[in-house]
């Protein structure tokens, strides 16, 4: 019955996320110039390019870390579409501790090392109202399942982690209030490849199982190859093809996106 | 007493002034921390010269002061205090709550409950409740203003998993009024229940972070705690070893090398009190 299905406002094949024009200059310097995409749900986007090509300051921008100079940043939140770049600080912040979350390339970042797993994976939860300790703790075990560490490792703090264990607990963090947009800033990055590997598998499974939106900035082709759908590829702040992954990686049209698959050793 | 040399209370009127303006947005706004310009006082960083200020700034020649250190009117912090206000202020001095018109406090809220037109003056070394989680003044800033105080239940959820309960004894994070949270000063948690509803003016400065906040009188103060580990507002499982008082906060006394030892009233005026109406404890007796 339809009274059963929680009200949407939008159809089911609204985008999520609508971006047109995105600009951010430093003084003379382009960061990224008229960024525009749209990411449905359930939609992997990569964005890859090699180091200043304005990666981070998109995904900065989008998560609104950063405030762009020129462009629209629409998100198809609960209350219908918003501008995220125009709507007050409260909402904004209300929205990236609930619908949204952020991947930092360096767990240390993202993480409160000086706080256990537990109070890690907890925190977002107090921040949203949770305030039945029991509760918490049964969540956070749950979710420390889900990223594969051991329930006793529940109270230790992140410093007695490995890196790994680590940037899958800052995934835990973020992943635990059910968000639906994710951004990933170089997820895998200073990770061996072993441990690289059990994690893309960890995120793969993951994005299929919630559903969830992600944009991933990162210049291993590999991990776009794993898990986005689709791929922008990006140089000197530019967006220089933008295409379905598998299309992108095996005939790349732009000169520089050729240059970058012709890069990558093959073993 | 008073030799002429100093402005009344030490400080200068217009630092008073000051001081009173930010004392004034502080009542307005309940727990919120208002910045002023706290001034060098003629005694060390952590032994009240936030207090020492918000005191000057409310005396007036026919208040009668009352300064305490830890419950007692006899340690060199309360007596020093009090000697400064003696000299520089001539105003009257007392012990007892009851006759006290302004009372500077370190780290307790007497038993007696306090009155209207009473002013308690709290000593205040940190006043950010946030500080030790996240240590950017501008994002506490934003969080106080954004009322984004999830990270003060991520504390106490560490208590409970390092402990088994929360383990924080003093210094014990309190919401005022449904909005702010606030740092109440290094009171033991036995004494938060007084900071609610209290019929005083409660004041808190804190002078080298040059912040001065405020709970006015009969306003509501809620401890934080969690549905299933709810606060308790504990104490020495003992009466008083002198008065005999079970609902006082305790000291605990070693009295000698053999693991002898005694609990006894840490406010000292409560304690005298029972004393001379006939209240006895265990070894009340033995002092005389």
């Amino acid at each position: 019955m339809a009274l059963e299905i929680p009200v949407r406002v939008a159809a089911e094949d609204a985008p999520l996320l609508v971006v047109r024009g995105l600009t951010k200059a430093y003084g003379p310097r382009i960061g990224c110039a008229d960024v525009s995409f749209d990411l449905y749900p359930g939609e992997v986007l990569g964005v890859v390019g090699e180091s200043g090509s304005g990666k981070s300051t998109l995904l900065s921008c989008l998560a609104g870390h950063l405030a762009p100079d020129a462009g629209e940043v629409i998100f198809e939140t609960r209350e219908g579409p918003r501008n995220t770049l125009t709507m007050s600080e409260p909402a904004r912040r209300r929205l990236a501790r609930t619908d949204w979350a952020y991947v930092h390339q360096t767990p240390r970042d993202g993480l409160r090392m000086g706080v256990s797993a537990g109070g890690n994976v907890g925190e977002r939860l107090m921040a949203v109202g949770a305030r039945h300790y029991g509760d918490i703790r049964d969540k956070a075990i749950d979710w420390l399942g889900r990223v594969e560490i051991a329930a006793d490792r529940i109270d230790d703090r992140p410093a007695a982690f490995s890196g790994g264990m680590q940037q899958r607990l800052q995934i835990a963090r973020n992943l635990v209030t059910g968000p639906r947009l994710v951004f990933m800033d170089e997820p895998t990055g200073g990770l061996d490849v072993s441990v690289q590997a059990r994690l893309l598998d960890l995120l793969r499974g993951l994005v299929r199982e919630m559903g969830l939106s992600a944009i991933i900035v990162t210049h291993d082709l590999a991990v776009v190859r794993l898990l986005a759908d689709r791929l922008m590829v990006m140089k000197s702040g530019r967006v220089v093809e933008h295409g379905l992954t598998d299309q992108v990686l095996d005939d790349p049209q732009h000169g520089y996106t050729q240059l970058l698959v012709s890069s990558v050793l093959q073993v | 007493m008073s030799d002429g040399v100093y402005n009344f209370a030490y400080l200068d009127e217009q630092t008073k002034r000051m001081i009173r303006r930010a004392i004034l947005k502080g009542v307005a706004i309940p727990g919120y921390q208002v910045p002023f310009a706290s001034r060098e006082m003629p005694m060390p960083y952590g032994w009240g010269t936030g207090g020492v200020q918000v005191t000057a700034a409310c005396l007036v020649p026919e208040d009668v002061l009352k300064v305490i250190d830890q419950g007692a009117d006899d340690t060199t912090n309360a007596v020093s205090i009090r000697k400064f206000f003696q000299r520089t202020a001539n105003v009257a001095v007392t012990e007892a709550t009851v006759e006290a018109s302004v009372i500077q406090t370190r780290h307790r809220i007497p038993e007696t409950p306090l009155v209207e037109g009473q002013i308690l003056v709290y000593q205040v070394p940190i006043p950010e409740p946030l500080r030790f989680l996240e240590p950017r003044e501008t994002e506490t800033r934003k969080m106080h203003e954004l009322e984004e105080y999830g990270l003060m239940h991520v504390k106490l959820y560490e208590d409970i998993a390092r402990h088994g309960q929360i383990a924080t004894a003093y210094d014990y994070p309190v919401k005022v009024e449904g909005r702010y949270v606030m740092d109440p000063s290094p009171i033991p948690k036995f004494d938060n229940p007084k900071l609610s509803g209290s019929a005083a003016l409660q004041l808190f400065g804190a002078g080298r972070e040059q912040r001065i906040y405020a709970v006015p009188p009969h306003t509501q103060v809620v401890s934080l705690d969690f549905d299933d580990h709810p606060f308790v507002a504990s104490k020495a499982d003992h009466d008083c070893d002198l008065c005999g008082a079970a609902v006082s906060y305790l000291d605990e006394v070693i009295i000698d090398d053999a693991g002898g030892r005694m609990f006894v009233c840490s406010d000292t005026d409560f304690c005298g009190g029972r004393r001379t109406a006939g209240h006895v404890g265990r070894l009340g007796g033995v002092a005389e």
